[in-house]
């Protein structure tokens, strides 16, 4: 079966081609596939600089890859006719990182729902775009009566938040992409958002990428999990054993500098506080330089994917003799 | 001992007069800080946590207006002239404000940026001492002495923040405020900066009161934390207490909210929305979402904050003497 979405050995650089001295590649040979009938929540995480965001705008081809391809049901979604767009643009949606740039303050928020109604033709009459406004924000938690006819400034940073991922589900895609969907919403209502983007994904039996930088609430709410460092994977698997037993040393890394919430469980004394060298002039991993455990090898080579144990693998050569996962191949992961 | 706290607020007023009505920011709030001691100060948005800050350090524009008392060392900053209290400022007790990062001028280089609070407070120095100053606030956080020398461009989120900090204990203040100073940065960096900040808060016997709403940041960071709900404040005490007995509603919700490496899925939000603060009803604000609610009592009168063990105090009818536990 077709993938619905497919990352075909995508490489995406900024500043110039791939051999400029200054270029920066956010993104270097990553593939990917997602599947309908895959429905669960995939994390990408990483930290700023890691190309997770980038990797979201190629998804939602607002930005060309610099080589390979993006797919959409087999197709590059640069050759897409203009009917296979607009098919395109419902069925992948997106939740975006800051709740206060996606509307305009000119409109009531109406305007975010009732755009697509309008555009994508679901309702007949002003009565059923009405109805379908109405449970969409009932859906994820919001009273209609308190929402609709408000401008943006009248609402709270997660009431905005919410109505995007409403507005997402009105058109029931076939994929949600949310890009640090809780960020910039207060720890409060992070929980309830999740808690709803979850019982979505479950409820409409459709896969969600998560990108974010907390692992605690990726934890949570993910069912599988890839992390990127520069834009290679560093590690992927199932999520519960990646976050208990990290492997790489950067998501250690990243496990470590987690500030949980618990008074007798600090940040441990021993701070690896690995400062950001981010010389990346060598061949070998792209972590070596910031790794505590650095050897000979990570300098030469770049190391593949190695299996620890089945749902579980590591681009670390701490793990050599592991069966090798080839890159492309990162969904056999997920099983 | 018989020392008094080196700041004390007592009944702290912020209200904003507008059109709507009269915005209660912050309103009567009691606090103590000790010599030595780091104190979180948590709360929702709009929950009065940075227009607090703002007040200590006099900072509140018209329409607002302070009320009440903050002794530093036992002087009043409220009844301090305009011209004391601006040498109070960052030589007293110095503010990293939220997003200070983004407040550094992109057309000065770093070190004359660091050199100019301490230029406005009267210090002359000689180009010796100048280059021996930065360098050694540069050293305390961790940043090269190269950077001295760089644009706010050429450097990254978390040497920014460095920077402000390095500006905020120039003068070495007694009290240093940081309003989320680490909300814009990833786990690692956040991680770092926060080590920076606690260690040199340490090193110098600062006091430091950290504002945010990450109550992860709070357990790994301070020694008291101070909960704050539309206004006022909810519950205080040592930060391990709290997060092992929370009191006040609010507090046990807050917790139960956080994501912990416990069992996986497993999640609960605060139900409802924070309470307007414009013209608010008498009683308790928490009233309308809290679990606990006593009918009839809470929406009629607002607990006052008492200490119900020595240095744990809350603001909650459940603990008033002879009511229900």
């Amino acid at each position: 079966m077709t993938p619905l979405m497919e990352l075909r050995n995508v490489t995406k650089v900024f500043g110039g081609n791939v051999n400029s001295p200054n270029a920066t590649v956010a993104l270097d040979n990553m593939s990917f596939t997602i599947e309908v009938d895959f429905p669960h929540i995939i994390t990408i995480a990483g930290e700023s600089g890691s190309g997770k965001s980038t990797m979201m705008m190629l998804l939602l081809n607002l930005y060309e890859p610099t080589m390979g391809s993006v797919l959409y049901n087999g197709r590059d979604v640069r050759t897409l006719k203009k009917d296979e767009v607009l098919d395109f643009r419902r069925n992948v949606q997106a939740v975006f990182q800051d709740p206060f740039a996606v509307y305009n303050p000119f409109y009531k928020v109406d305007n975010l729902i009732s755009i697509p109604i309008k555009n994508f033709k679901l309702a007949k009459n002003k009565r059923a775009a009405y109805e379908l406004m109405n449970s969409a924000l009932t859906r994820v938690g919001l009273r209609p009566e308190e929402t609709l006819g408000r401008f943006p400034h009248q609402l709270s940073g997660g009431q905005r938040q919410r109505i995007a991922v409403a507005r997402a589900l009105i058109l029931q895609p076939k994929l949600l992409i949310a890009d640090e969907p809780v960020s910039m919403v207060d720890a409060s209502l992070r929980a309830t958002i999740l808690k709803q983007i979850r019982e979505l994904n479950q409820e409409l039996k459709i896969p969600v990428l998560y990108i974010t930088h907390d692992l605690t609430t990726a934890y949570h709410v993910s069912d599988y999990i890839i992390v990127l460092y520069h834009g290679s994977v560093m590690e992927a698997g199932d999520v519960e054993v990646v976050i208990r037993q990290p492997k790489h040393p950067y998501t250690q890394l990243l496990v470590n500098s987690i500030p949980w919430p618990d008074p007798n469980h600090l940040w441990g004394e021993a701070a690896e506080s690995i400062k950001g060298a981010r010389s990346t002039g060598h061949q070998g991993c792209k972590f070596a330089p910031r790794c505590p455990q650095a050897f000979a090898p990570c300098l030469e080579s770049k190391p593949p994917l190695f299996r620890n144990e089945g749902v579980h693998a590591s681009a670390c050569f701490l793990y050599q003799g592991g069966e090798v996962v080839n890159q492309d191949d990162i969904r056999s992961l997920f099983r | 001992m018989n020392t008094s706290p080196l700041l004390e607020i007592n009944e702290l007023k912020t209200y904003f007069y507008v059109k709507a009505g009269t915005v209660k920011a912050v309103d009567g709030v009691n606090l103590k800080l000790d010599s030595g001691v780091k104190m979180g100060l948590v709360g929702e948005s709009g929950s009065g946590k940075t227009t607090m800050a703002l007040a200590i350090m006099r900072m509140i524009k018209p329409p607002g207006t302070i009320e009440g008392k903050i002794f530093l060392e036992g002087v009043d900053l409220v009844s301090l002239t305009e011209e004391d209290m601006r040498k109070t400022r960052l030589s007293q007790i110095a503010m990293i404000p939220q997003g200070a990062m983004n407040s550094l001028n992109p057309v000065m280089r770093i070190k004359d940026q660091i050199l100019d609070g301490m230029f406005d407070h009267g210090l002359e120095l000689g180009r010796n001492e100048k280059k021996e100053r930065i360098e050694k606030l540069l050293q305390i956080v961790e940043l090269p002495d190269k950077v001295s020398k760089m644009y706010p461009h050429e450097l990254s989120g978390g040497m920014k923040q460095r920077v402000c900090v390095a500006i905020a204990i120039s003068l070495l203040p007694k009290i240093l405020i940081a309003d989320e100073p680490t909300s814009a940065l990833d786990v690692v960096i956040q991680r770092q900066v926060m080590e920076t900040i606690t260690r040199l808060v340490n090193e110098l016997n600062l006091s430091m009161i950290l504002i945010g709403h990450d109550m992860g940041l709070m357990a790994q960071s301070v020694d008291r934390l101070a909960v704050m709900y539309a206004g006022k404040i909810a519950e205080i005490g040592v930060v391990k207490d709290m997060f092992a007995d929370p009191l006040h509603p609010y507090t046990q919700l807050l917790i139960s909210s956080l994501p912990a490496l416990g069992k996986r899925g497993v999640f609960q939000g605060i139900p409802g929305i924070p309470p307007s603060v414009i013209n608010p009803p008498p009683g308790c604000l928490f009233s309308a979402r809290c679990p606990k609610v006593i009918a009839g009592v809470c929406e009629v009168i607002n607990p006052p904050l008492v200490e119900i063990k020595p240095g744990r105090f809350v603001a909650c009818h459940l603990y008033d003497v002879g009511g229900a536990q």
